[in-house]
Parts: C-alpha cells; structure tokens; sequence
C-alpha cells in the first residue's frame, strides 16, 4: 500500500509498482445486485400490466370468483419456509459446517418444489374451469405475473441443486461460497416478489 | 411421409418459405452465398479458421471484443444501409403510373429492418464496441469485471444480427415498422413469421446487451486505478456508466414487453389484442419507456466521444467538467420522464400531454449546456482540424438543428401536425446520424491507431468526411420539407407529382451518403496497406490526455505492466506535465482471465432456439434450449479460469516497448 501514498514534494508517485491483491469475483455480488434489479424491472412491468389488467375480466370469470386464499396462504408459507431454511444455511455455511448447508439446502429445494407443486396445482384448476390465460387480458396478467415468478423459482431449483453437487465436490470454498450468497440474494428476492404477488394479485384480486 | 410428421419435423418451414419469387432477394442472395462461399474458402485456404477461433471468438479480451462488435457494426451498416437506397430509390420513383420496383410486401419489410438493424445491430455495436475497447483503458484496468460474460455478451448480439440476416433469405421480416406496433404485430395482422423473426432477435441481442451493461457498470464502479475518484474519471467513461445504467434500467422494459407480445402470438393471451380485454395503448406506453432512454443510450456516448475529442484537440482541459458531468446525469434521469412524447395524439389529454411536452424541452437545457461547454473548450484553443476534430465541428451544426426540431416536436399542438410525417423522420435521422453516427466515426478516427498502432489515411477520411456531411443534409433536408406539407411515413407509392422532385434530392443525397461509406471502406483498405507509413510507436499520437494514451498501441493483453496511479482529471496529460517516468523493471507475473468458448457454444443454442420458435419447429427448440442450460451448468463446473502470464513475458513486452520509446526519445 506504501506505493500508493503520494508523498509530500514535487515528485507524486505514478506507477503502483506492488501488485494489489484484489479478491477474485470481487465484483460478482455488485453485479449480481444489478442483475436483480434489472429483473426487478421486468416485474414491474409484469406488475404495471397487472394493475392495468387486474379488472379487464372480458364478461369472463372475475379475480373474487377465482382466487381461493387458503390455497395461497398454504403456498405462501412454503416460500416464507423456504427463505428460512436458505438463511439457515447461509449461517452453517459462515460456521463452515458443510453437513448442514447440504441439508438446510435439501430443506429449501423441497419447500421450493412444494411451492411449485401447489402453483402448478393452482393453474390446472384454472385452466381446467375455462379460465386459462387467453380467457381475458386479467386472466393473461395473472398467469404471466404468476408463471414469470414460478419460472424464476423453476431456475432457482436448478440452481441449488447444481450448487449441492458443487459443494459436495469441491466443498465450502470461496467461489462456492460467492455462489451461495449470489442464490440467497435472488431467493430472497423471488420472496420479496412474491409478497407484491402476495398482496397486490391475491388480496386486493380478491377483494374485487 | 404423412403431412403432421412433416409438419412435427420441420413445422411451417417449408419450400415455399424461400423467397424464390422475388428476384431482388434471390440476386441478393446468390452474391451473399457466393460471397460467403469465398470467404470461407479464404480463411481455409490461409488456415485462418484456428486463429480466429483461439485468439478472437474465445477470447475475453476487451478490446479484441470491442473491435469484434466493431466489426459487427459495420457489416450490419452495409445491409442497412442498403434497405435506406432501396427506399430512397423507390419513393424517388412510384409517383402516379410507376408503381416502383418494390412491391408493398418487400418495401414494408425494409423500412421495418432498416430501423432495426440501424438502431439494433449497427448504432449499438459500434457504442457496446468503442465503450468495451476504450473504457477499461481509460481507468487503467486490466480487463472489465465479468470477461467472459463480455464474450458471452458478443455472441449473443451477433446471433440476434444473424436472426435478421436469415429472415432476409429463410421467410421474411416483420412488416410492422421498428418498434412492431400492435395489433399490428399482434397474430390477426402479421400471421406470418416476420414478427416472430423481429421479436426473437431482439429479445436474443437483448441478453447481451443487459449483460454488457452490468459488466460496463460494475466495470467502472469497481476498477478504477488508484485514486480515480468519481470527479476525476474520463468524462467518456462518465457517459458510458450513464449509457449502461440506462441499459441495465431500459433494456428489461424491452424484454417483458416483448415477451407480452410473443405470449398474445404463441399462446392467444390478451394483452394488446383488440378483444378479450386487452389494450394496443399498453404496447405503445411500454415499448417507449424502453424506446426513450434507448436513443439517450446511444448519443451520451457520443457526447463522451466529442467531450474527448474537442478537448485533446484544442489542447486544453475539458470546459465544465463538473457541469459536463451534471448534464449527463440529468440527461439520464430526465430521459425516463418523456417518454409520452412519441404518441402525443393518443389522446391522454391536455395536462398529459403538457407534462411530456415540458419534460421534453427541458432536456434541452443541459444538453445545450453541452454545446456551450465544448464551444468555450474550443475558445482560445491551439485547435488542431483532425479527422475527429472535423467529425465533431460538424457535429455541433447537424446536431443543433436536429435538437430544435425535437422541440418544435416537444410542443403538443405541433406534434399534432407533425406527427408521423416525414418531419418526425428527418429529426431523428437528424440526432441519430448527426449525432451517433458523426461521433462514432469521431471515435473511430480518433482510437483506431490505439487499437492497431497506425492511424488512419487522412485523404480517404476527408471524402467520407465531406460526403457524410454533405450527403446528410442533401438527403433529409427535403424530406423536412415534405414533413411540413404533410407527408406522412412509411409511404411506398404517391400520387402528387409536384412531391416528386424532393424525393429526388432525397435519392441523390443517399447516393452522396453511399460514396461516403464507400470511401470510408477504402479508408480502412488504404490505411491497412499504407500502414508502416502510417505507424505511430509513442501510443500517444493525438497528444492526448487520458489514460488509454498512457500504454503502448495496441496495448498488451494486460493494459498496463503497473496499475497507473491518479493525481489529476486529465491523467497523461499530468503524468507527461510532471515527468511521470514508466518504470522499466521489477515486473511481476500478472493474473488473468482463460479464453473460452462457452459463449459462442451458448449463443449459437440460443440462435437454434430463436430459430426453431420462429418456425414452430418445437422439438429443436426444446433440444435446443436443453443445450442451453446443460452447456451453461457444465461451464459452472469449470473453476480453473484464470491463470499468469509470467513475469518474463511481461518483462519482455516492456523492454521491447522500452526500446521503442528510447528510439523515439532519440
């Protein structure tokens, strides 16, 4: 660090002529940071079409009649659970037990997997009483808003599951490390989502 | 073979989809064929083809990235170019009896990939290429942040220009204008495969084009050399971190309007369907909150460019800085706020209408203060007439006008009148090329010898110079005068005759603008083969002042033997001031980035995605997209990615540069 000093006098120092250590993937959590945002903005697009949308129901099947809360709640608290189970093992992964991220990750994907399962339930019904996303520009909002979430979690799946394989191999090592926190930051992030999903689709849609 | 097995295997791709009827696109193809048949002969007969896979499509330089996007860019510049004559011709023409040459159905595919590809695959290239070449050297970084997300980046854009390309000669293009308007764009009115072409390139370049821009931000937030804060980056580099916030906060906009639109088309939802509850507005309202900041996207680096050039060139630090600084991120943020302007007559009302209409002239205030700020730069100057020098004088005058039209455009009642007319096309080929495309050639003149180590023929430059120049207002100048008569857009066919003798001029203007593209070519010919004439050693041909300078030209793999440290804004210019003296020993092995060739491995699925979507062929999408993500897991597999380049070899290259500079000194 000396090098980088300026000293006093007329001759500044120029050149840093020892080679600073810079921590690989340094920039990896900021430019992560950037990609959330960015698909933040692609929600809220998908969150605009919604408000726009949320009443355009064709002479179709309305949002009162449609949503079911309990259904919701129950897949609701399977993501909350979910981002629990991830923030454990954020912290076994800080005490570097890696025993117990394996398992708390295993305890994420299944709640994961729940949430799509009950989603996915949730759709066919849908679908099954005419009310499929072509039904009315309300019905294409909500499956789009919906499924785009759904499809993210899908891709957070993967994700975790590739990571376990990483981790069993090769361990808690800084780069597996770095992956861990880019994951928990976008299931965290899906959660966040879902809790605008949560309130603005769901409740106000059923209070409709 | 049964008709659904051939229907599952190759969709609705069929004989019938090649446009054998249409003499121009098969003459167009037989010399594109033949062209690329010579091409890949060339490169297997001089044994190219390993070279150009080790050290180009794998790479993860930047600037060999950069001048990949470069290269792309101006290959793109001659096809849409060509759609431009081809409008020109035919609107010179079809008045009356004379029907033209293009029929409706081809002239509405060009104009649609004109503005396409102009915007999409020449104006961005060419920004995404200067910024990737000329930003990590200008704050004295080794590479960006992701490298190979910068390679992955590339291929990307270039499988979107592929889509494009291929839709010239595999079905056709979107007829729907540039921006696919619906409904319109929407399944009832373009049941064929030209929006889908549209949708699945832009969304495929869309990927990296975001990607570019968080590697660009996190690139100059994260590695500046020491002591470049905030206020002493290159104002360059200072337009590009506006240029890549705005992507990283535009470009997602684009991507789920596009996705609403491909959904209504693939799936029958509603969104901007006439019936079911939907609403066409809703695509306007959206495609422009992408769409504005777009065209600031592509002019602050411009900005940044003549911000550089005026002030090496007149030999004196930069007028205004803070201020040029300021108007920047005002420009960036006002950017989001006008977007309403471009449909003023959908009829949101007169407090609506008001709010957009002042926005917009407000962004004229620090966009002004630009102006002034390069004029009192100029002001007492030794100014050298340079190429980039001339490219940015011209600049100033285009420029100017091209904004006051956009303002007599900002006014509500106006815009009413002019709306859609050939006014609207003449401002904004006014900014665009007066603005973009000057600075881009301002740019290219300017770092070409940075990035090959000679500089440009000088004689060459001034013919495309002046033809550019001269070509512009000869070829659009008319066309403001038709946009006042009332002569609306995208028309293939008149019936006024005494409109004719514009569209003329218009055509010779285009003609003068061909001449200077073409001499912009033999520029770069006579340039390559005049180049030991043409060779500058020092790295610092133009006596500039920032840090790209600093380093020899082209710059070594790793930029910069010893990371620079900062004291002043212009940071070679107070390095040269003071005496700065490059330190000639003690190198040190220096850690970087492995090529790879995942990226390309991964656009080239995404291509195959694009493509098998297009034409409902869904097993190869589904085939395709598995690729997709197998490829991209198995990358996650591979941690070994960096490795040293040894302190012999750095040690070699600066001695060899040593001796150089010691030859000159002499």
């Amino acid at each position: 660090m000396s090098a980088t000093t300026v000293p006093t006098g007329d001759t500044p120092v120029f050149y840093q002529l020892e080679e600073e250590h810079h921590e690989p993937g340094g920039s990896t959590l900021l430019g992560f940071w950037m990609y959330l945002m960015s698909d933040c903005l692609i929600f809220a697009m998908l969150f605009a079409a919604w408000g726009v949308y949320g009443t355009s129901f064709a002479g179709g099947p309305t949002s009162h009649e449609l949503f079911k809360l309990p259904l919701v709640a129950v897949n609701t608290a399977m993501l909350l659970f979910s981002s629990i189970t991830y923030g454990f093992a954020m912290i076994a992964m800080q005490e570097q037990r890696k025993g117990a991220v394996q398992a708390w990750l295993l305890l994420t994907a299944l709640f994961g997997a729940a949430f799509l399962g009950i989603e996915l339930y949730e759709f066919s019904e849908l679908i099954h009483e005419g009310a499929g996303p072509w039904r009315s520009a309300f019905l294409s909002s909500f499956f789009t808003l919906v499924g785009t979430h759904g499809l993210h979690v899908t891709f957070g799946l993967i994700w975790l599951f590739t990571l376990m394989v990483q981790i069993g191999r090769k361990g808690l090592i800084p780069a597996n490390v770095r992956r861990l926190q880019c994951l928990s930051l976008f299931w965290h992030f899906l959660d966040v989502i879902w809790i605008g999903v949560f309130t603005f689709v769901y409740l106000f849609g059923a209070m409709r | 073979m049964s008709d659904t097995l051939i229907k599952m295997i190759f969709g609705r791709l069929s004989i019938e989809s090649l446009p054998i009827h249409e003499p121009i696109v098969v003459a167009t193809f037989a010399g594109v064929a033949l062209g690329g048949i010579a091409l890949v002969g060339a490169l297997t007969y001089f044994r190219l083809w390993g070279y150009l896979w080790k050290e180009w499509f794998t790479t993860v330089d930047h600037k060999r990235i950069g001048i990949m996007y470069m290269v792309l860019g101006l290959v793109m510049l001659l096809r849409g170019f060509a759609d431009a004559i081809m409008m020109r011709l035919q609107q010179s023409m079809a008045f009356g009896a004379n029907e033209g040459y293009l029929n409706s159905h081809h002239y509405d595919q060009i104009f649609t990939a004109h503005g396409v590809i102009m915007i999409f695959f020449v104006a961005m290239p060419f920004v995404t290429g200067l910024m990737n070449f000329v930003v990590p050297l200008q704050i004295g970084a080794r590479d960006v942040s992701f490298p190979f997300l910068n390679n992955f980046s590339f291929w990307m854009t270039a499988a979107g220009a592929a889509l494009v390309m291929a839709s010239l000669f595999i079905g056709e293009f979107a007829r729907t204008g540039w921006l696919a308007m619906a409904p319109l764009s929407g399944l009832d009115y373009s049941p064929d495969v030209g929006v889908d072409y549209y949708i699945w390139a832009l969304q495929i370049a869309g990927v990296g084009t975001l990607l570019s821009g968080v590697n660009l931000v996190a690139t100059i937030v994260k590695m500046r050399a020491p002591g470049m804060g905030l206020m002493k980056m290159p104002i360059f580099t200072w337009t590009a971190l506006a240029t890549n916030i705005l992507i990283v906060a535009a470009f997602p906009v684009l991507t789920a309007v596009l996705a609403m639109l491909s959904l209504d088309r693939y799936v029958g939802t509603q969104f901007f369907t006439n019936t079911g509850g939907g609403n066409p507005m809703m695509y306007v309202n959206m495609i422009w909150i992408w769409g504005h900041p777009e065209v600031y996207i592509l002019i602050l680096p411009a900005f940044g460019i003549f911000s550089e050039v005026t002030s090496t060139f007149s030999g004196k630090r930069l007028f205004g800085y803070t201020s040029m600084v300021y108007a920047v991120l005002v420009i960036t943020i006002l950017s989001y706020l006008v977007w309403l302007h471009h449909f003023f007559t959908m009829g949101s009302g007169a407090s609506v209408n008001s709010f957009f209409g002042i926005t917009t002239m407000i962004i004229s205030i620090p966009t002004g203060a630009k102006i002034f700020n390069w004029l009192f730069t100029m002001y007492k100057g030794r100014i050298r007439f340079e190429l980039p020098m001339m490219w940015t004088v011209a600049f100033m005058l285009t420029f100017v006008i091209g904004g006051m039209t956009g303002v007599m455009l900002a006014v509500p009642p106006a815009d009413f009148v002019l709306h859609n007319s050939l006014f609207l096309v003449a401002h904004f080929h006014n900014v665009i090329i007066g603005g973009v495309l000057f600075g881009l050639f301002a740019g290219i003149n300017y770092w070409w010898p940075k990035a090959f180590g000679f500089k440009l023929d000088k004689k060459w430059g001034l013919v495309s110079f002046w033809c550019w120049v001269v070509g512009f207002w000869v070829a659009f100048t008319p066309l403001y005068v038709l946009g006042l008569m009332g002569v609306t857009r995208r028309l293939r066919h008149f019936e006024d005759p005494s409109l004719q003798i514009w569209f003329v001029v218009a055509a010779i203007g285009a003609a003068i603008i061909a001449v200077g593209i073409a001499a912009f070519l033999m520029q770069i010919f006579v340039s390559i083969r005049n180049r030991e004439a043409l060779r500058d050693d020092s790295g610092d041909p133009w006596n500039a002042r920032t840090l790209e300078w600093a380093t020899s030209s082209p710059p070594p793999a790793y930029n910069f033997a010893f990371s620079p440290v900062i004291h002043d804004l212009d940071a070679w210019y107070d390095m040269k001031a003071r005496g700065a003296k490059r330190p000639i020993t003690g190198y040190l092995p220096i850690h970087m980035p492995k090529n790879t060739g995942t990226g390309i491995i991964l656009a080239g699925f995404s291509l195959v995605v694009g493509f098998a979507m297009i034409w409902y062929i869904w097993w190869l999408a589904a085939a395709a997209f598995l690729g997709l993500l197998v490829t991209a897991i198995v990358h996650t597999f591979n941690y070994d990615r960096d490795f040293y380049i040894s302190a012999e070899e750095v040690t070699e290259t600066e001695n060899a540069r040593t001796t150089v500079l010691a030859r000159l000194g002499a």
